[in-house]
This record gives structure tokens, sequence and C-alpha cells, in this order.
């Protein structure tokens, strides 16, 4: 087993040496033409209920086996379109939301989408209060006011909240895959033990979009089969097939095969080996990931303002970014990645070894000092920690390194045992409020508090006067003016925050030079597969 | 053998020592799996991965983080997990896979046959020329061919299966097109199969053979062929190495030298005399070197994104799904003893010394 990488890495810089040397391949394997064939690592997927699902595979598939009340446009990142709902109205005291629904669309059953659908729906994502619950619940949804909070009025569906939020922040929820609307008549046929069809959600779906799930099993692959009635109009390809590869350097040679049509989880290293290849392309687009270092605010002297802004100062932004990355990550130092309302691109901190040492000698520490850094056991990880090691050591800072087990990791951050983790953070939702809720906000400091789903606490870092700016700006009405305070907000934690965000993740898709038409749903949204065509 | 009307007292006491036997044999085979669960059932406790995490991710909220700890009876005391756990195996539910959501049982169901398909092929190619090869190279100890196979076996030792397989696939599926790619049919035949086939035993070729649709047949074939010989060369690689020490251990016995003067062909006293002695031990390394394939090789099955056991306990065993892999470890057990017994009984055929 500890042998593992090592062979790996001779095994891949041999076929990597081998391929740079070989022709274009000879034979040919087509995919069938009326199928998209999309390789990817979907072992993440725990569920495919979509109020349950939190998972970017999970959530890829099922952004296409249903639709939402209002949805994101795939091809403009950001802009809010009309999903199942033709149009949508604020009550003047910002707390009523009312959704009037489009007529004569129906599920894959034949069954019309009625308003009661949708807010039943809405209801059972909090009834059923999994993960992804929180996303409407922090509207003031409980199990027991859900009910009468969200309701279904002749073709419309209301919603009242708690709080007069952004009007902005509603919406972007409520694109969500957890604001799927499913085939209540359908689903509740198929309902074991109060469980809301959860079960049987586990291998089939009740959606209204372009796609129907037609098998799914669980770390092997899925199929999906169009809906030639769709109300989108029918899509182009009428079977998504994604298959379960995990070894990126197969993708790559099912790709130059033609065996498969797209392979989502190429690495630096195929990447730059498939260049030359004018049968296939590669598409590059922002993802929602966020890596950072949070500094254990328990521990001394991590929690030393001068020491924070010193650690600042030792990360090799660019250098990481060029040699370790190669076009995968892009340097980003504030927690809102590229896309969001409010984000930020200016990037002030670079390596400065000089600098780090004198603030380290104002603080005490001219000599450094002693720390670990947990970083979960995966190749790109471990190279980012070993070279903060490396340029913390330039100013004295002796780094242990501790890598484990994802989950291992993690349970370390969130029972607060961290000296520093390396860590990495994609948002819930394409609203700001979904990193800012969780970065710069932290009701309750204490270890009592138990907060373990909010980086801040975990961390145990207090935000100060930056949770009240973000509770502020997630009831602010007007979008520009939201947009500004994001934009203050995240000054203030780049500069004096337990965290150091670092960079932002790019998606490389390696693609067949004839596919067309597929989007990744960048930061803010899933992937699309209905627009695609080869 | 005794007849049964003219020795009724010899009769009932070697029923008696067979019952005996019979006992022992499955009160240790009983103590055997007892054993297996529970260190496997302790180290998964141990393992500082926690497997509610796994389950509810990163954002839970510690109250819907406590639902799934007491979901999955994780809040009880160790021992009581444990006996839950036995009590439920020995009725055939092997709990619910905390990744997949489906019974463990089931998930088995689907990912054994792959490995199971594999595995007997690749034990084909091992067996059909590893101990020919074995036999060629003891009768001619010393000279090139000698030299060929302890080489061949030398590289089965020392090559990295997972290098082996994707150079394997480079050049045999990359370059030359020989063989399917990667996973067990290609996009298209896959989906017929899944849609077009009745499931009988999960392995491609039997029911595809069965159900007479030989154009998906064919391609599984083009699959299998390549990861079953790269896992072949390696039980090969074994197999020869073995067949050739135990040949020239018999080739020395006084009872080869006999034959010899006695004039019988060459041919015969090795291929059928000598071969028929060795064939005992050789079968317990067959059966040894079939066992290891059987739990399914991990570095093989990602290379050629097979959905196979190993890749099954291994990412199990990385998200903590404790189920998963106890009822993995149980399935390997079973194979493991199953055949053992299964060259016990042909030891008894092949050797009569030991009727």
């Amino acid at each position: 087993m500890f042998a593992e990488p090592t062979l790996r890495r001779v095994g891949l810089a041999a076929l990597s040496a081998l391929m740079l040397g070989t022709a274009p391949v000879a034979l040919l394997a087509e995919t069938p033409a009326d199928t998209l064939v999309i390789a990817d690592a979907i072992d993440d997927i725990v569920s495919i209920d979509p109020h349950e699902a939190f998972e970017f595979s999970g959530t890829d598939m099922l952004n296409n086996v249903y639709d939402t009340l209002v949805e994101l446009d795939p091809t403009k990142p950001g802009e809010l379109v009309p999903g199942l709902a033709e149009s949508w109205d604020v009550s003047e005291d910002g707390l009523t939301f009312t959704f009037k629904m489009k007529q004569g669309i129906s599920f894959s059953s034949g069954n019309p989408v009625r308003a009661e659908d949708a807010a039943w729906s809405l209801q059972r994502v909090v009834k059923i209060n999994k993960t992804p619950a929180f996303i409407l619940a922090q509207f003031g949804f409980t199990p027991e006011n859900v009910d009468q909070k969200i309701r279904a009025e002749g073709d419309t569906v209301v919603l009242e909240l708690d709080k007069p939020y952004a009007p902005s922040m509603v919406y972007n929820c409520l694109t969500a895959v957890v604001g799927s609307i499913l085939d209540k008549e359908t689903v509740m046929a198929n309902e074991v033990d109060g469980d809301m069809g959860n079960e049987w959600l586990k291998a089939n779906s009740a959606g209204t979009g372009a796609y129907v799930l037609r098998s799914y099993k669980a770390q092997e692959g899925y199929v999906l089969e169009a809906r030639e009635d769709h109300w989108r109009g029918a899509p182009k390809l009428k079977r998504v097939f994604v298959r379960h590869v995990p070894e990126p350097a197969t993708q790559r040679l099912q790709l130059e095969k033609g065996d498969i049509d797209i392979a989502r989880k190429l690495n630096t290293t195929d990447i730059e080996g498939i260049a030359g290849n004018p049968d296939v392309k590669v598409v590059d687009d922002v993802a929602g990931y966020i890596y950072y270092l949070a500094l254990n605010q328990k521990r001394e002297p991590l929690n030393n303002p001068k020491v924070m802004d010193a650690l600042r100062w030792l990360v090799d932004y660019d250098g990481m970014a060029a040699t370790v990355f190669k076009g995968q990550m892009m340097v980003h130092q504030h927690f809102l990645p590229r896309g969001y309302l409010g984000s930020l691109e200016e990037t002030p901190y670079e390596l400065n070894v000089e600098k780090a040492k004198a603030l380290l000698a104002e603080a005490g520490f001219p000599d450094g000092f002693t720390t670990t850094i947990s970083v979960r056991n995966d190749q790109q990880r471990v190279e980012m920690a070993q070279s903060i090691q490396n340029t913390f050591g330039q100013a004295g800072i002796k780094v242990e390194l501790k890598p484990g087990a994802g989950a291992e990791v993690l349970g370390d951050y969130r029972a607060r045992n961290h000296d520093i983790t390396l860590q990495a953070w994609g948002p819930d939702y394409p609203d700001p409020h979904t990193n800012a809720s969780t970065f710069a906000y932290n009701p309750n400091n204490a270890d009592e508090g138990q907060l373990t789903g909010i980086l801040a606490w975990r961390t145990a870092y207090d935000p100060g006067e930056l949770h009240d700016m973000t509770e502020a700006a997630v009831i602010e009405r007007d979008t520009d003016k939201r947009r500004a305070m994001y934009e203050e907000i995240q000054r203030k934690h780049r500069d004096t925050s337990a965290f150091i965000a670092m960079f932002q993740q790019i998606s490389q898709t390696a693609l067949r030079s004839n596919v067309e038409g597929f989007y990744t749903g960048g930061a803010t949204d899933q992937a699309t597969y209905w627009l695609a065509t080869k | 053998m005794a007849s049964t009307d003219t020795a009724p007292p010899r009769r009932r006491s070697r029923l008696v020592h067979n019952l005996k036997r019979l006992g022992a044999t499955v009160l240790a085979l009983a103590a055997t799996f007892l054993g297996l669960m529970l260190i496997t059932f302790v180290i998964g406790r141990v393992v500082p991965i926690d497997p509610v995490l796994a389950v509810v991710g990163e954002r839970a909220t510690t109250a819907q983080y406590e639902a799934a700890r007491e979901a999955l009876g994780l809040d009880r005391p160790m021992w009581e997990q444990f006996v839950i756990y036995v009590r439920d195996a020995l009725t055939g539910d092997l709990g619910t896979s905390i990744r997949t959501r489906t019974p463990v049982a089931e998930d088995i169901a689907r990912y054994f046959p792959a490995t199971l398909e594999l595995a007997t092929i690749a034990t084909i190619f091992g067996v059909l020329l590893g101990i020919p090869a074995g036999v060629l190279a003891a009768t001619r100890p010393g000279t090139w061919i000698d030299q060929l196979v302890r080489l061949i076996g030398l590289m089965g030792y020392s090559m990295p299966v997972f290098w082996l397989g994707l150079m394997g696939l480079l050049l045999f599926y990359g370059i030359l097109g020989w063989v399917g790619g990667p996973g067990r049919l290609d996009a298209g035949f896959e989906m017929m199969f899944e849609f077009d086939v009745p499931r009988v035993t999960g392995m491609i070729l039997i029911d595809t053979a069965l159900a007479g649709k030989w154009d998906i047949f064919r391609n599984a074939l083009s699959h299998i062929i390549l990861p079953a010989g790269v896992l072949g060369y390696y039980s090969m690689a074994y197999i020869s190495r073995m067949t050739r020490s135990f040949m020239m251990n018999e080739l020395s016995q006084e009872y080869i030298t006999t034959a010899r003067v006695k004039g019988m062909p060459e041919w015969r006293v090795i291929w059928v005399h000598a071969l028929k002695n060795v064939m005992v031990p050789l079968i317990t390394v067959i059966a040894l070197s079939y066992a290891n394939l059987l739990e399914g090789s991990v570095l093989t099955e990602t290379v050629f994104a097979w959905p196979g056991l190993g890749l099954y306990i291994t990412t199990a065993l990385f998200s903590a799904d404790m189920p998963a892999v106890l009822g993995g470890t149980v399935v390997v057990g079973i194979v493991f003893v199953a055949l053992n017994m299964f060259s016990d009984i042909l030891y008894r055929l092949v050797d009569p010394r030991a009727r």
C-alpha cells in the first residue's frame, strides 16, 4: 500500500515519456453517435435523492434530471432565468416571495407539474432534513412550520421568510440542486416507512429535467435517457453515459482512442500530454474550490496578529501556481470564488521572506517557532503543503507535515485539534452568503458551541465586526450595495482573519474535438448535458 | 471398502470418526470466521477515520451528525455492535454500505463476479503457460530455456502491476488497437448489456453466452484479455518457478531413475510419472495464487476501471465504510476456505496415499 504512490508516479512518468514519442493512435473505437460518453470519478456520490445529494458528481447528474423554480443560464454564468416558474415577485416588506408556475410542463411520469408539487418538494427538503437542507432552512423554515410557511395558492407557490433577506440570496439558493421540484404523486406512491421516497430515489428519478435516470450503479456509472417531450425542447443527444474511471491516465487513453467523448478528471501531466493531439481539446473553466490554510486560534503563537500577517507573506503563491498546478489553479486571496457577486481579483500578497522575518521579530519570534500542518493525503495537496513547509522554513518556522486520510484530517479540524490545516472549500449555493457565512461568521466561538459546520468556529476564529457585516449583507436588498459590502468584508478578512486563502481551482475538461455545448457550470452551477452535441 | 452387511461395528466406528472430523472442521471454520470478523471489526473501529463524516459530509451540523451516528448504530458499545453484526451476518445480512447505501450482500454480488471472471481467466493463463514452462526449465537446467523462464519469473516478481498494466494498455490498446480498452465493455455494448441481457451469474462472458449475444461476448473478451493477461503473467511467474523447483526435486528421485533404466520414453517419465507427483504440491500453489487473485487486485482494477472486489473494499476502507469492508473480508475468507477444501479434495484424487 505504501509503495503505491511511488510506483504510480514511476508508471505515469514512463507512460508520459512513451506517449510523447507515439503517433496519434491508429484504430478508432467510436462511441455511439446518439450517446455522450463521459469518464469521471464518481465515487464521491453518497445519494442521488436531489434533496440529499451534496457531492459534485451527484449534483452534476441531478442538474440534468430535475429542474428548479428559477435557474442559472448555463451559457451565461451567474444570470438568473426562469425555470419551472415563469415569474416571481417579492412583497413590500421583503418577507413574502411568490412564484407563478409555468403551465403545460409534465414530469417524466406524465403527471402535470402543479404548484402543489413545488410547495411539497420544498417542504420535503426541510422535513427529511438531510445535509443540504440548511440552504432552505436558513430562511426560517423548520419541519414544524414549513407546511404553513411554504404553500401552494392556485398556480403560485408562496414562501414566507423570517427576515427580509436579499432577494438575490433567496433566488440564488433556489437554483441549487436542493431546490429541485419532484413529482409528488410518483414519489409518495413509493414511500417506505415515512421516508418520503428517499429510499426509492436512490435508484429512480421523478423530475422534469431534460433526462430521465435509466440506471445508476454506485462506483460504476449511470445512464440518462433524453425526454423527447422536454419543455426546453428535446436534447440533441439521446443518452448520456457517465462511467466511473478512477485513474486519470486511463481516462486519457480512452479519450485519445475515442472510446469516450469527455474526460473530466485528467491531471496536469495528461493535459500537457494531449496538447498536440488534433482530435481532442481542453476547455478551462473556473471551479468553486478555494484552497486555504486555517490557523487554529487556540494555539500560540498562531493567534498573534503579527505572526498571522507574517505567514501571509510566506506562501509562494505564484511559484506553486506555475510549478505544482500548471494551469489547474489560479492565485486567489479572498474567500469568494471568482464568478460570485462581490468577488475580488486583486492579489496583494506574494512571497516576501524578509518582510515576514521582520514581522516575526516584531511579534517576538525572530528565530521562528515549531508547528504542524495537517493535510489530506493526496498528491497535489501534499505537494502544496511541502512548498509551504519550505517557505515557512525560510523564515525559521519549523513545520512538521501531518498527512492523513481525508476524513481523518477533517475530523481533526472539526474537533479543533489542528495547528495549521490545509483545506479546500467549495461553496454550497451560488450566493456570496454561502462562503461569508462560514469564513466570516461565528455566533459562538466557545468550545461548547460545537458549530462544527462553520469554518470560523473550527479554527476558533472570532470574526468580530465581520460577523455583523455578514449578517447585514445577507439582508441588503440593493444588489449594488450588497456587492460593495462583500468586497469590504473580504478585504478585511484577507488582511486580519485566521484564514489564508491561496488558490481557486480551475477545472480542465478534455473533450473530443467534435463535442460542442458541454458546460461544466463553472463556480456557481452544475454540469449541463442537454445542450451538448457531437 | 467395507461392505455393508459384513462389518457393522467397523462401519459405526468409521461413521463416528467421520462425524468427529466433520464436527472439528465446522468448529475450526466457525472460529476462523469469528476471528476474522473480530479482527476486521476492531481494526475498523480503531482507524482514525470517522464513518459518520463520510455519510453526512463536511457541512453537517452537530444534530445531523448525531442523527446519522445513531442511525449507523455507532452510539452503542462496541461489543454490542459486534454481536449485532455477527447475528445479522449469520442470517446472510451483511449490513448496508455507508457509501453506496445498498445492502453489502447486493454490492458484493455485483462486484465479485467481475473479479471472479478476471481471476479465473488469469489463472487459466497462469496454469497453461506456467506448468509447461516450469517443466521445460527443470528438465533443461542451465540452458537458455531455463534462463529465460527464470528471467520471466524474476520480472513477474519485480515489475509493479500498475506499471505493467498501463504499459499493456498503451501498447495493445493505445498503439496497436488489438484489444478493448479499460472497463468491461465498450460504452455502446455496456448499455446493451445493461438493458438487453438478463443477469444470471453477473459474469459478462457467461451471461452473454447464455443469452446468445455473441457480439457483446466478443467485445467483453477483447476487454478482459489484457487485464487477465497481466494478472496471468504474475500467476504464471509464480507457478513456473514453483513447478521448476518441485520438478527438479522429483527428477532426482530413485523411481525416476528406475523408470529411465527400464527404457521408458523420456517424455513419459517427465510428463506422466514425475508430473503426477508434482501435481500434489502444485495444487496448493495454484489454489493460493487463485485465491490471491480472487481478493481482487486494487491496482489492476484501478488501471483497467474494472469494477471488482479489490476496488470496492479499498474505496470502502478509505471512507471507513466498515460494513462494506467487513462484508468484503468475510467473502474473501469464504473464498480462501472453499479453495482450501477444494484443493484438499483434489489431493485425494491425485495422491492415493491421502485417500
